[in-house]
């Protein structure tokens, strides 16, 4: 009947729609990793598939777990998602290669192969550069919402160091919000000793410009968006998070203050 | 122009800038979201010393922030996210959210109540201001389209 290396054109289809899904379901991990909000994963991946000739493929999606179905008689596919992360170099890296698809300058196969190095793809900016734009936007906010220009340098450094820390233990530690917190009781005791120092008296002037590299407004904005869209799934979900973020600094920065203020 | 103004302007493009490098936007994008998230600061300002308030300015400052965002977005061919998180910045209302928790934080519920209904509401105007501008691009394609359709 078949020889050996021949595949029936049922195993060839199965194969194919197989590549779909697996492509659909890696990009929009990854955009869902690095905090694309949902209509916009949903609007990838139907693209994705409607270039890949399959227009009736059925999606899924939360912000823990996507699934993908063809509708034919291929298994559904579930993939988890359990880390998050903001990146947007990697939503800009997978909105490319869609487009690229898109336009037919790519095939599917290439596709996914290059999906699969997106994950590797290192920040643009050296780890100095991000240090020297969590301090100057310390001290920028905090000059534009306070107008406090006497305290604008140490408030640099208080931002500095506590995004430092913040970045610090997101490497190390696996508890999300403990990081949020600890920098936050960092920024407001460093704030009060600079006070003591005599570097300056508005600790409130400080403390607000130095957590404002921590403020979760990502995951605020994406909240606001997904429960616009009528996602009712992804959108309180989001919204627990950022404000178990907002409150994380928020308990920190009250410790700090009841502690030493 | 007062010298003050001038200082805000310019530390609201350094702070956008400065946001959008922490959460590792490409840096073909960096200019012009700064440049959204200052002119959606300009509308805020603008608003808020004519009409005064703090709700209605961050209404119309998210309003510019979706329109702006959803324009350089076609133009640079990259996702809108990209300029409307870091533009977003100058407007979050962290200032009263410091004060809900410095007033928690000394036992004065009262003073601390009046902050939380402030955020409340400043973060229901940004989300309004979004909501508007994507009706409004939505409205602006309907009627764009409507149009086509009849002339040809």
């Amino acid at each position: 009947m078949f020889g050996k290396n021949q595949l029936d054109p049922d195993s060839r289809f199965r194969n194919y729609s197989d590549l779909v899904i697996k492509t659909c379901m890696l990009a929009g991990k990854i955009m869902i990793e690095n905090g694309s909000e949902m209509t916009r994963v949903n609007d990838t991946i139907k693209r994705i598939a409607r270039n890949a000739g399959m227009p009736n493929l059925k999606t899924y999606i939360t912000i823990t777990g996507i699934m993908i179905s063809v509708n034919d008689n291929s298994e559904t596919q579930i993939t988890e998602i359990d880390k998050r992360a903001f990146d947007l170099r990697k939503i800009t890296a997978v909105n490319d290669l869609s487009r690229r698809f898109a336009e037919h300058k790519t095939t599917l196969e290439q596709f996914y192969q290059e999906l699969q190095h997106v994950s590797d793809l290192d920040t643009y900016f050296p780890y100095w550069m991000k240090i020297l734009s969590a301090a100057i936007l310390s001290g920028s906010i905090e000059v534009v919402f306070r107008g406090d220009y006497s305290v604008f340098f140490i408030t640099c450094v208080i931002g500095m160091l506590g995004w430092i820390i913040f970045d610090y233990l997101n490497r190390i530690v696996k508890v999300e919000f403990i990081n949020e917190f600890t920098a936050a009781i960092s920024i407001g005791m460093l704030a009060m000793l600079a006070r003591k120092l005599g570097l300056g008296s508005g600790v409130d002037n400080m403390i607000i410009g130095g957590v404002m590299p921590l403020v979760p407004g990502v995951q605020i904005t994406n909240a606001v968006r997904d429960l616009m869209s009528g996602n009712l799934v992804s959108g309180p979900a989001r919204a627990m998070e950022a404000i178990m973020g907002a409150c994380a600094l928020g308990f920190g920065v009250a410790l700090a203050l009841k502690w030493f203020g | 122009m007062d010298i003050e103004f001038l200082v805000k302007v310019i530390g609201v493009y350094v702070a956008t800038l400065c946001f959008a490098i922490l959460i590792n936007v490409p840096p073909r994008a960096l200019n012009l979201g700064g440049l959204v998230g200052v002119a959606s600061y300009l509308v805020y300002l603008t608003y808020n010393s004519i009409f005064g308030g703090y709700v209605g300015g961050n209404v119309f400052g998210a309003f510019t922030i979706g329109i702006l965002g959803m324009l350089a977005a076609r133009y640079k061919k990259m996702p809108i996210i990209v300029f409307n998180i870091p533009a977003l910045v100058p407007l979050v209302p962290g200032g009263q959210a410091y004060e809900v928790m410095k007033y928690i934080a000394t036992g004065n519920t009262h003073l601390a109540f009046v902050y939380l209904m402030q955020v409340a509401m400043i973060a229901g105007a940004l989300a309004i201001g979004f909501l508007l501008a994507e009706l409004a691009i939505q409205l602006f394609f309907h009627v764009t389209h409507l149009f086509k359709s009849f002339v040809s």
